[in-house]
Formats: structure tokens, C-alpha cells, sequence
């Protein structure tokens, strides 16, 4: 594990040099990667130009909605979102190479080619969670101070589950990463809208199936003193660790079973 | 000649045609996210009926009809301008340019084909699942059918030339991410991908309305929904087409002073 991290950091901190080489190349790419994220955002206040609430949210909620989700998959795409190229490596058998260093594959596949620009993104989340929480009028305890940070952390762990699960799924359908986008960004996107205005089927979907529901939908319906539309009870807004573990389990053994699978194309 | 170029986009639909797991994928993603949209659009209709002159059912159908769209007039980017780019930088531009075709029609010509084929794959799957989940505008007459394809294709010229102009760019910037980065931000913009550019506020509507943008989405769309008809429908056809002659104008004239200035690079 420690060797893993370490190892993690290494090949971190090189492409990190690579990339602060061009340093006005750099520079764009986060401005980039901030805009096409903020848009999102843009798009909610051009909505609430025409609207005081939207599913019965107020701008401020639905900003805290969309900053701890942002935030939270902000991290995990820094961190990991490189497992989503797998598919490439597969391909065009260079994860060969991987396999023969004495470093963990997914640590090698999670920082390969990592991309600092993504900061933008993780920059743009926190952004909007810290207006967020100046404008939202919330009775604060300490135990729903404690929930924010409890949200980001677990709703990253369960978001690089969702990453680590993807690109196990990449080793059988090598030509399919798309999918994994409709669960990572289009899972961000849903969560950045109150659950309110969703199907109640869908909803259950991602609580009970995938569980990204637990990444802040169930724990700020809880700071925010809301009503859970499919009738939960309130506790479980204290499980988003539990689920977490659980995920990242999961995505364990699916990753376990995908490198396992794993044949050459032998070029 | 045109046997030429037939056969040109005839390979770049065969091109796209043959990743079949990709193709599934993109629909499956597109899928989900224009379940997502098509989610939050409800809510902001049921808030504010007639939004920008779009009943919900309408609204629903622009939803649709840009995730229908989206790989085939390439909303934000892509489809040729990387092999493009990276053929001005690597010089293997030079060999092209000894061909005796155009440049600019050989490129279109093989869009064309990768456009054909991704509205089929890719637009028309994800637009029928749409009109069977959700309540969605549908045009009473073929007629309208062929308004709107008509639209879609003058849209697709107008994207294309845009992207052309991208590409382009590189014989100056050598790299052209940048660029490109730029092309995308303001596609994902001023296409009306976010939000109806009709629901856009005063002056920044009225500029998204006049910008070429607006050719690729807001209006196949209205004419789709029947907003455009009699002369209006000409206006809308000439504002396509201007666009699209003036910026394949620019792209000729710029495809010019590139190949007689510049040095191309390379041994």
C-alpha cells in the first residue's frame, strides 16, 4: 500500500513536470477545463433567471447540491480520471509494459499521463460550494459541519469506485469507454440538480443500485432539513462512509476480475 | 470528380461504421444524459410555462434533438480537426497538398461521410428512446422532416467550417489545442447545448442568436418545432447558408496564404 502511494507520487510528480514545461499551454488548459465546467453552472443561474425555485430548491440549495458534488468528482477525476483510458492502453498493448513493473497496475493506470489541468474542474466545485454555504440559510450543528467534509471524502471514494469499475469493464469492451462517461460526468450532472425533479424510479435507481445517491443527494437533503422524495429515513445520510467502502470494494474485485482477463493484443 | 468525393465520404462513413461497441456506447451515453436534461427541462417548464415561446413538450423535443445532434454536427468539436492538426505538424500536410483534389472539399467530403453515419447511429436510437419516455413535440407533416434535415445539413457545413478554420490554425500555432479548446468552449456555448439559446437573456441572446453557432442546434430544432415557416423558413436557410459560405470563404482564403507562406516542417 505504502509502496503503491509512493510509487503513485512518483509517476505523479514527473508528469507534473512534463506538464509545467509549457507553462502558458498549462495555464489555457485549466482556464479550459474551468470554463467548459462553469458552464454547467452558468446554465443553472440562466435558468434561474427565469425561475425563484427549481423543483422546489432555491438557487442557494441547488448550488450546495452542485458544489459538493462537484467538488467531490473534481477530486476523483484529478486523482484518477486517467483509469477511464485504459481502453486505449488495451488496445494498442501498451498496458504490456505495466504489467511487467513492479508497481500495482491500477496505481500505474490511475497516474498515467495525470492531468493537472483538472484542477480547473476541482477549483470551479469548490467555487461554487463556498458561495454556496455563505448563502444557504441552514440551522448549522456541528454535526452537519462535520457532514461536508464526510460528503466530499466519501463522495469521492464512491466516484473512484464508479472510475475503477469503468475501466474493469474497459478490459472486456475495449472500445466502449463512453459508457463510462454516462456514470461519471453524466452521474456528476444528475446530482447537480435537486432529486426532486427526477423520476422517483430513477432516484431509487441510483440509491439503491448504484449508489451515487450517497454521494451528496442523502446527506445535504440532511443539512438541508429536506424531505427525501422516495420516503427514506433520515440516518442514512450517516452511511455515505459505509457505502463508500462497499464500493470501493466492489470495484476492487471487478478490477481483480478485468486484469485477470486481461490477453494481449500481442502487438 | 464527384465520384471522387462520393467515394471519400463513403470511407468516412465506413470508417466510423466499424466500431460498433463505440457506437453503443455513445448512444447509451447520450441516452443518459438527455434523460438527465431532459429531467431538469421539465422542471423548469413546469415552473415557467411557454419559456422562451417553447411549451414543455417542445422543450422536451430540443432536448432530444440536441443529443440527436450531437456527434453528428459535432456540437462541441471533434470528428477531424486532431488528424487534421497533427498532419500539419507532422508535414505529411505536404503530401496532400500534392493530391490532385481539394483540400478543403476532400476533408468535407470525408466529414460528410462521418456525419451521415453518426446521425444515423448515433442521433436516431437516442431520439426514439426520448419519444417513448417522455412526452415530446413531433412534427405533423414529413415535409417538416425534410425542413429540419435540410437544416441539420446546413448546420453540419456550417460546424464543419468552423472546425475547418481550427485545424487550420495549426499551420501557424503548430500546436492546435488551443484552438481547438477554444472552438469547443464556445460550441458548448453558443449552440444552445446548454440551454435554448430563445431562453438566453436580452443582449447575450441576441448575440448567441446571431453567432454560426446558433446554425448547428437552435435552428434545426425551431424548424423542427414549426417555428420557422413560409419566408421565415427562407431567412433561417439563408442564415445557414450565409454562414456557411462565408466562414468555407475565409477557410479557402486562409488555406491559401498557408500553403504559399508557410514552410511546412518536417525533413
Amino acid at each position: 500500500m505504502g509502496d503503491g502511494l509512493r510509487a503513485y507520487g512518483f509517476i505523479v510528480a514527473m508528469w507534473v513536470r512534463s506538464t509545467l514545461t509549457y507553462r502558458a499551454s498549462f495555464a489555457m488548459t485549466v482556464f479550459g477545463s474551468f470554463t467548459a465546467t462553469a458552464f454547467d453552472f452558468i446554465a443553472i443561474l440562466l435558468m434561474f433567471s427565469h425561475v425563484d425555485a427549481l423543483g422546489g430548491y432555491s438557487l442557494g440549495e441547488i448550488a450546495f447540491l452542485y458544489g459538493t458534488t462537484g467538488t467531490a468528482f473534481g477530486l476523483t477525476e484529478l486523482l484518477m480520471g486517467s483509469v477511464s483510458r485504459l481502453g486505449h492502453r488495451v488496445r494498442d498493448g501498451t498496458l504490456d509494459t505495466l504489467l511487467v513493473r513492479p508497481v500495482p497496475v491500477l496505481v500505474q493506470v490511475a497516474a498515467d499521463r495525470f492531468a493537472l489541468r483538472r484542477i480547473g474542474r476541482l477549483a470551479q466545485g469548490l467555487f461554487v460550494l463556498v458561495y454556496a454555504l455563505f448563502v444557504i440559510e441552514v440551522h448549522w450543528t456541528p454535526v452537519k459541519v462535520l457532514m461536508v467534509p464526510m460528503m466530499l471524502l466519501s463522495g469521492a471514494a464512491i466516484f473512484a469506485a464508479v472510475f475503477v469499475a469503468g475501466a474493469a469493464f474497459q478490459f472486456v469492451a475495449q472500445d466502449a469507454s463512453e459508457v463510462q462517461n454516462a456514470f461519471t460526468y453524466g452521474g456528476n450532472t444528475l446530482l447537480q440538480y435537486p432529486p426532486s425533479i427526477f423520476a422517483k424510479d430513477l432516484v431509487r435507481g441510483v440509491t439503491f443500485v448504484l449508489p451515487l445517491a450517497f454521494v451528496n443527494w442523502v446527506p445535504a437533503l440532511y443539512v438541508l432539513d429536506r424531505e427525501n422524495p422516495i420516503g427514506l429515513p433520515q440516518w442514512l445520510a450517516f452511511l455515505p462512509p459505509l457505502v463508500a467502502v462497499g464500493c470501493c470494494a466492489l470495484a476492487g474485485l471487478a478490477w481483480r476480475a478485468g486484469l485477470r482477463s486481461y490477453r494481449s493484443t500481442g502487438s | 470528380m464527384v465520384r471522387l468525393y462520393a467515394a471519400v465520404a463513403a470511407g468516412g462513413f465506413r470508417r466510423y461504421a466499424t466500431y460498433r461497441m463505440a457506437t453503443a456506447a455513445g448512444v447509451f451515453t447520450n441516452t443518459v444524459f438527455g434523460f438527465v436534461m431532459a429531467y431538469t427541462y421539465s422542471a423548469l417548464w413546469d415552473a415557467r410555462p411557454r419559456l422562451g415561446g417553447y411549451d414543455q413538450p417542445q422543450a422536451l423535443a430540443y432536448v432530444w434533438i440536441g443529443q440527436a445532434l450531437f456527434a453528428a454536427s459535432a456540437l462541441f468539436g471533434g470528428g477531424f480537426e486532431d488528424e487534421l492538426i497533427a498532419r500539419i505538424r507532422t508535414g505529411d500536410i505536404a503530401i496532400d497538398l500534392y493530391r490532385p483534389v481539394d483540400l478543403q472539399l476532400w476533408w468535407l467530403a470525408g466529414d460528410v461521410g462521418r456525419a451521415l453515419f453518426q446521425l444515423i447511429g448515433r442521433g436516431v436510437i437516442p431520439m426514439a428512446l426520448g419519444a417513448l419516455a417522455f412526452d415530446i413535440a413531433l412534427p405533423g407533416s414529413p415535409l417538416t422532416w425534410l425542413a429540419f434535415l435540410l437544416a441539420v445539413f446546413l448546420g453540419f457545413v456550417v460546424s464543419f467550417a468552423v472546425r475547418y478554420l481550427v485545424a487550420l490554425s495549426a499551420f501557424w500555432l503548430m500546436d492546435g489545442a488551443g484552438a481547438a479548446q477554444v472552438a469547443s468552449l464556445s460550441g458548448m456555448f453558443f449552440t444552445g447545448m446548454l440551454l435554448p439559446l430563445n431562453v438566453f437573456p436580452g443582449l447575450l441572446g441576441e448575440i448567441a442568436r446571431a453567432l454560426p453557432w446558433s446554425a448547428l442546434l437552435q435552428i434545426p430544432a425551431d424548424i423542427y418545432l414549426g417555428t420557422h415557416t413560409g419566408w421565415g423558413l427562407v431567412r433561417a436557410y439563408a442564415f445557414q447558408g450565409g454562414w456557411a459560405l462565408a466562414l468555407l470563404a475565409v477557410g479557402r482564403l486562409l488555406q491559401m496564404v498557408a500553403t504559399r507562406r508557410v514552410v511546412v516542417q518536417g525533413g
